[in-house]
């Protein structure tokens, strides 16, 4: 198993390198200038200082390479220094972004919080929601309570969510007021109301997120039980006298629960995906709404980072998926 | 069902009929009278006996109709812009109200429509062009799987949306400048989804490949001497046809949904190219004056892909020999 991990662990490093080029070149091969909002008044030898300024100038794999090591040498050192004081970082230079001038990961670091504050209460929701409901209707499969689930998760994959969330938006906040349409991440929660108005503010977005993912999350949840509902070894629990309770509840939903789980680990970083436009919805300053925002200001390297970035989850979470795997399923074990 | 059953099993034995009729029940004459049934008869069969895939289909027909031959029964041009009935609630001159320059929204929804079911489609049709070749490539010769499958891995390690985004912005200008504005925008949106989309049909395809290439006939056809370009399109493809089919109908509703979550975020087509995503866009700013504007092609959006699923749904049942005829 450490084996597998281990091959696995370099594995994901080609990957990766693969990832950042394909990001790399196509920001690079793409015609466009990021001189061409410049006035046309500025001559021509104080654009080349502009361009050199903006790290332009180099040719192509030298620009690559100096990206590769700020991101993976130089960054890690600035977290390092950040968490132990240290000063391993002094005088190196970051990403800088083009909008703001500071530093791109400073920037990627203030954003993060709101996103995962949001996408992961959705994502506990979600499981919390899609897990009951896809036991149940697996273990009364065809009754009325499977069919209505059957229906809500189709209809909750064919709703996208820019069109879930205008519609709540429409009922919560339009028409009956109850809940604000924009998320306020300034909000300080320190007493009794401040923690009521977040909780209102999150309801909305949660509630949108939250069910793309029970819909897909409950109906794996039931085609997994369905598989394990007709074993043998059901038949044996069952002729022990065990009750039902214990043979549905304890053996075969811990059975069905191992592909579940990988399932679960393999949709967090697509829920970082969807959450780009659940965020643009209700105006959540989080790392999908900075991604819009960096690709309609033109903004290379914070696109180039924050890209980067969702293919590292992507990676990540592949890798924990099928170590999880094999963690839980001693049948599979790889060596 | 079950008297399809019975015509099935004894279909092998009709040349043999006319001699073994010591008794003949009426029950078996009337049997054999009946003639061969096709593959495809039992797939449509299965289908019809699927009411949610029913109405889906009849949900999409519906859908693809109206968007298609609808302009030609309702003559409103969908760019005609009349400043003085604008912002107008529904009536019988403009069903769906008109828009904040007078346009007519049905007349919008149908052009709309048509741009987003022919992204679909076309998406649609890249992508499977794109998967089925890898998988079929993947899984026939031994030699290419490794480099294709870890590329199809590669692919889905890739961060989609992002990505999808990052490629609108960088090369909308200069496709629409060589193949016009809408053209451009078209060729672009349709390649770009049709790009990203193609890894999970290429991996089911593999998979089929790899069983069916073992088979009895395809080492027939090999023994007669049949080329490898040739077994793959008579004897290896008809038989990946069917997860081809529902990989079709599960890529339109992506492709739509993709689509129109592009123009949501301002990076589709231009504003005065509708389609349903663009209008979904275009409602947000009047939401708190006109909540309909926002519900229509929402719900256009909606229904197209929730009758695609089901259809793909039904499909899935009927093609799978495993589940027909039960």
């Amino acid at each position: 198993m450490l084996n597998f991990t281990i091959r696995r662990l370099v594995l994901a490093v080609p990957t990766l390198l693969f990832i950042s080029l394909v990001i790399f070149l196509l920001l690079e091969l793409a015609p466009g200038d990021p001189m061409a909002q410049v006035p046309l008044t500025v001559p021509p030898e104080v654009k080349e200082k502009m361009r050199e300024a903006l790290g332009l100038g180099q040719p192509m794999h030298i620009r690559f390479w100096k990206w590769i090591v700020q991101f993976f040498w130089i960054e890690p050192q600035v977290l390092i220094d950040h968490m132990f004081g240290t000063t391993f970082s002094e005088g190196d230079l970051r990403v800088i972004s083009w909008q703001t001038r500071s530093p791109v990961m400073d920037i990627v670091v203030q954003r993060i919080p709101q996103t995962l504050w949001v996408v992961g209460t959705a994502y506990v929701v979600a499981i919390l929601i899609a897990l009951p409901i896809g036991i149940y209707s697996a273990y009364r499969q065809y009754s009325w309570f499977d069919q209505m689930g059957t229906f809500v998760s189709m209809v909750g994959f064919s709703v996208p969510p820019f069109f879930s969330g205008v519609l709540v938006i429409v009922i919560f906040s339009v028409q009956l007021g109850w809940f604000p349409s924009i998320y306020d991440t300034t909000l300080v929660v320190n007493s009794w109301d401040s923690f009521m108005l977040q909780l209102k503010q999150m309801i909305m977005p949660v509630m949108v997120l939250a069910l793309q993912i029970t819909a897909q999350l409950s109906r794996f949840m039931r085609a997994s039980m369905l598989d394990n509902l007709n074993q043998d070894y059901v038949r044996t629990a069952r002729a022990k006298g065990l009750s039902e309770y214990t043979v549905v509840m304890v053996h075969v939903l811990r059975n069905s629960m191992i592909p579940v789980v990988t399932v679960i680990a393999l949709g967090i970083p697509a829920i970082f995906g969807g959450a780009i436009i659940t965020e643009q919805v209700f105006k959540v300053n989080g790392i999908g709404q900075l991604l819009i925002g960096a690709i309609q200001a033109n903004d290379l390297p914070m696109v180039q980072t924050l890209t980067f970035i969702f293919a590292v989850l992507i990676v990540l979470f592949n890798l924990i998926a099928d170590v999880l795997y094999g963690i839980l399923d001693p049948r599979i074990r790889y060596d | 069902m079950t008297d399809h059953d019975r015509t099935d099993t004894l279909i092998p034995d009709e040349g043999l009929a006319p001699a073994s009729t010591a008794l003949p029940t009426t029950d078996v004459m009337e049997e054999l009278a009946t003639p061969p049934r096709s593959q495809w008869r039992d797939v449509w069969d299965q289908f019809k006996t699927h009411k949610g895939a029913m109405l889906g289909a009849i949900l999409f027909i519906f859908i693809v109709a109206g968007v298609y031959l609808g302009p030609f029964i309702w003559g409103i041009d969908p760019t005609q812009i009349d400043i003085r009935s604008r912002n107008q609630g529904p009536s019988w001159a403009h069903p769906f109200g008109t828009d904040q320059l007078g346009r007519d929204i049905l007349a919008r929804m149908m052009s709309g429509g048509q741009t987003s079911v022919s992204v679909g489609i076309t998406a649609m049709l890249l992508a499977l062009f794109l998967g089925s070749f890898i998988g079929v490539l993947a899984g026939f010769f031994r030699r290419l799987d490794g480099p294709l499958m870890r590329l199809t891995d590669l692919f889905l390690a890739l961060p989609l949306l992002p990505l999808l985004l990052v490629m609108m912005l960088l090369f909308r200008e200069p496709l629409s400048a060589a193949f016009g504005l809408e053209r451009g925008i078209f060729i672009l949106i349709v390649c770009a989804i049709g790009i990203t989309s193609w890894m999970p049909t290429a991996r089911i395809v593999r998979g089929d490949v790899l069983a069916i290439k073992e088979r009895e006939f395809v080492l027939a056809a090999r023994s007669i001497g049949t080329s490898n370009s040739q077994i793959i399109t008579r004897h290896i493809l008809p038989n990946v046809l069917s997860p081809i089919m529902v990989s079709a109908t599960l890529g339109i509703a992506t492709a739509i949904i993709t689509e129109s979550a592009l123009s949501f975020l301002g990076l589709g087509f231009p504003p005065d190219f509708p389609t349903w995503g663009r209008l979904l866009f275009d409602g947000v700013d009047y939401l708190q004056q006109y909540p309909e504007r926002v519900f229509w092609p929402g719900l256009a959006i909606s229904l197209t892909v929730l009758s695609v699923n089901y259809l793909g749904d039904g499909l899935r049942d009927a093609l799978d020999p495993r589940i027909r005829g039960r």
